[in-house]
Formats: structure tokens, sequence, C-alpha cells
């Protein structure tokens, strides 16, 4: 079949040849039940099989990661109260992989909180804290040493420090998912989630003053509910991701009676910033019964978590 | 023969996205993170090999008073890559298509609200063989106050 192919033409279709081969052993082997029968002659099943390749969609749900919530609660008006978070002393109560990755998650969203707030020993200690989370799950270099060094040679560059929270954050999503944990990255975003939802709770119920965005912001968080269910759904085979998703299908329950509706989206470019401005309609709706029930919920959730 | 070729590619497809995962981290960290600056990543990792013609699609939630920046990063390989950014009710908000395929887009939401990024890699119609594929980031910044 190969007749008449010399040099690289050669060795470029007997690799595509190895590698189908290969391929199709691999296959068999895991799986001897599945039987293809392909029509070497039929071109239209060809045609089929390409189009079936091509047709292939990735579907991303991306929830917002522990620095964007601490910067979403900054921006509402939350303040610095170091007291409702998650003790990174707490490290040692951890030993199953879904507490060591909720508490990932939760120290993160801390991590980041406390960050923006110019809070550097916090930084740091929530930092350890989450290095030793890491580790318990194996992600090994995600936050290794010199993480910490940096942190410490930055204390009064924020700019830096954030960046560094992201690399870890970066670094923790690609190696779970390269190593085909995405469950267990899944659960960390979830548990910097409920993190973000119980302190902007706590700071709300706390406050002495206007906290009407910090409110707003605890109702949005309807919205990333679905995308945190639909996350969870992925990977409803794993028995910890079950747990959680029941967990979050008892917030769900109380969201459902919260109105939300966004219509008339338009956008306005400025041409001078660079900035498109997304204008909309958006009528919210909640009760005080219904908030009230919402925080208790969060808080017994999160602290089921964390202890 | 042709069959025996389809195969082959169908094989090739699959030990690519076996072994894409590092490849596309790495990618990701050395070439779009950089992109994103002065914002700063949110630390999301929302990557994948794409092969022409195929698409993605990525659902978030974008909040009141925050400033984003989405960036679509993709291998050179890759033929100029189509996003556009849809509302929930399909309506067509930005393509940058329009923009001269611009691969970045900032942008702040009014009210909270959640988009929809679709990103395609068009066909090539003068590659008639193998179709290309590569490694395809789509990276979230956020501007800091």
């Amino acid at each position: 079949m190969l007749k008449g192919l010399t040099g690289v033409r050669a060795f470029f279709a007997y690799s595509v040849i190895f590698t189908a081969l290969v391929f199709i052993c691999c296959s068999s082997e895991n799986k001897k039940s599945d039987k293809v029968q392909v029509d070497m002659n039929s071109s239209e099943q060809d045609s089929l099989a390409l189009k079936g390749i091509k047709a292939a969609k990735q579907v991303f749900y991306s929830l917002p990661s522990p620095l964007e919530t601490a910067m979403i609660l900054k921006r509402a008006g939350a303040v610095y109260s170091e007291e409702i978070l998650n003790s990174a002393d707490n490290t040692s109560r951890y030993n199953t992989n879904k507490s060591m990755a909720l508490n990932l998650g939760i120290y993160s969203t801390d991590l980041s909180y406390a960050s923006l707030f110019d809070q550097t020993q916090a930084s740091i200690r929530y930092m350890t804290a989450s290095k030793k989370m890491a580790e318990g799950l194996g992600i090994l270099n995600a936050i290794d040493n010199s993480i910490i060094e940096r942190l410490e040679a930055n204390v009064n560059n924020r700019d830096v420090i954030l960046d560094l929270i992201s690399e870890t954050l970066l670094n923790t999503n690609s190696n779970l998912e390269e190593n085909d944990r995405v469950s267990v990255g899944s659960i960390i975003l979830v548990g910097g989630w409920v993190e973000g939802l119980y302190i902007a709770i706590t700071l709300a119920e706390n406050s002495k003053t206007d906290n009407s965005e910090l409110i707003n912001r605890i109702i949005d968080q309807k919205l990333s509910l679905n995308t945190v269910i639909n996350l969870l759904n992925q990977n409803l085979d794993n028995a910890d991701i079950k747990s959680v998703l029941a967990d979050v299908n008892e917030i769900k329950a109380i969201y459902d009676q919260v109105s939300i509706s966004v219509s008339g989206v338009e956008a306005i470019p400025n041409s001078k910033s660079g900035v498109t401005t997304l204008r909309s309609k958006n009528v919210t709706s909640v009760s005080p019964e219904v908030f009230t029930k919402l925080k208790a919920k969060v808080v017994e959730i999160r602290n089921k978590y964390t202890y | 023969m042709k069959s025996l070729a389809y195969i082959a590619i169908v094989s090739i497809f699959l030990a690519a996205s076996l072994t894409g995962g590092a490849q596309c981290k790495n990618f990701a960290k050395k070439i779009c993170k950089q992109e994103l600056a002065p914002y700063i990543h949110d630390g999301n990792f929302n990557a994948a090999i794409l092969t022409e013609g195929e698409d993605a699609e990525l659902f978030k939630t974008f909040y009141a008073g925050q400033e984003y920046r989405i960036s679509i990063c993709c291998e050179e390989t890759l033929p100029k890559v189509e996003f556009k950014v849809f509302d929930v009710d399909k309506k067509l908000l930005y393509t940058n298509a329009s923009n001269n395929y611009s691969t970045s887009w900032d942008f702040k939401v009014e009210a909270t609200q959640q988009l929809i990024i679709v990103v395609k890699i068009p066909s090539d119609e003068n590659n008639a063989d193998i179709p290309t594929s590569g490694c395809v980031a789509i990276m979230f910044g956020l501007k800091t106050e």
C-alpha cells in the first residue's frame, strides 16, 4: 500500500497508520464489547464521521473565581472583618478530599478578600493554609514555597499579590484539568463561592450603614447558582459532587423564591475609553422572610464545611 | 485508503486531546495571561484543544460595577478565531468579526447578568486535507481599583 512512498512521505504515512493502530488497539482493550464496523468503500460514512468530529462542542460553566468574588464584595462596599473568616489554624480538621477541596476554595476566597484590604499577615497565613490544602489534595507545585516567598517580599505591592493569587488559582485549576480531576476543581470553586456568599451575608447583617449594594450582590448570586448546578451536574458520578449538589439544591430552593429579570440588553461602545457598557432593565424582588431563610441556610452550610 | 486516512485523522485528534492538556496549560500561562494586562486574570482556566469547524460555548455571570476584559487566545497554527457575546435571549451583543477579529473586548455591565461567549474556529476552505487543531483559551481579566 505504501509502495512508491519514500523518505519523509513514507515516514509520515507509517506514523499515521501506526498512530491509528495504537489507538484502535487501546480502544479495543478498554472496551472489548464495542465494535465498530467500517465499510472501507463508503465515502458517505467517512463524511458523516468527519462531520461528527467537527460538530463536537465544548461547553464551559465559569463560576466567579475567589479573586473575582472578593473584588465584587469590595466594590459593593464590604469592609474587612477577619473574625468572620475561616481561621487558618483550622487546616488540621480537613482530612478528606471533599473537605480539603471545599476548604481550599474557602481559604482562597479568604486570601483574596484579605489581600484586597491590604491585610498582608492574614494573606500570608491564608496562602499557607491554601498550600496545605492543595498539597493534601496532591495538587503539587500549584502553591510552592517560592510563591509564599514572593508574597512576603511584596507585602506592600497589592498588584503583585493579586497576580500571585491569580497564578496559584490558575496553577490549581489547570493541574486538576490536566490530571482529569475536574470534579475536585468544581468542589473547590463551590467552596469559594459559598464563602463569598457567607461573607456578603454576614457583613450585610452586621452593617450599620447602607448595605443595599451588598444585598444586591447577594441576590445576584441566583444567576451564578445556575452555573454552580450545571458545573456539578457534569460530574454526577462522583459521590462528593452528589453531596455538595444536595447542599446547593437546598440553597436553590430558597433562591427559587427570589425573582430577577434582565431585559432589553444593549451594548453602548465608548470609543474614547474603549470600554463598552451593557445597559439593561433589571428588576429584582425578594421578601425579608426569604432573605432571612437564605441567610440561615448559607450560614448552616458554610459552617458544616468548615467544622 | 480514504477511510484509512480518516481513521488516522480521528486517532490523531484523540491522541492530541490526550497530550494537549499540558500544552494548553503552558500556552494559557505563558501567552494568554500576558494579553490580559493591565487587567488581572481571574485565575480560572477555560481552555481546550479545538479543531477547525468546532466551536465552544462559555456561560458566565458578570457583575455590576466590575470592568472585564475577555481575551480569546489561540495558537498561531489556527486560523483567525471568531468570538461572539450573546445575552441569555441569544441577542448578539458583540462580534469580533466587525472589529477586525480583535482577540479581546473590554466591557462592564450596568446590571448583573449572565452572558454566553461563543468561540468558533472557522474551517479553512483552502485546506482540504487534515483540519488544523490547537489550544484555545477563553480568559477573563478583572480591572482593579
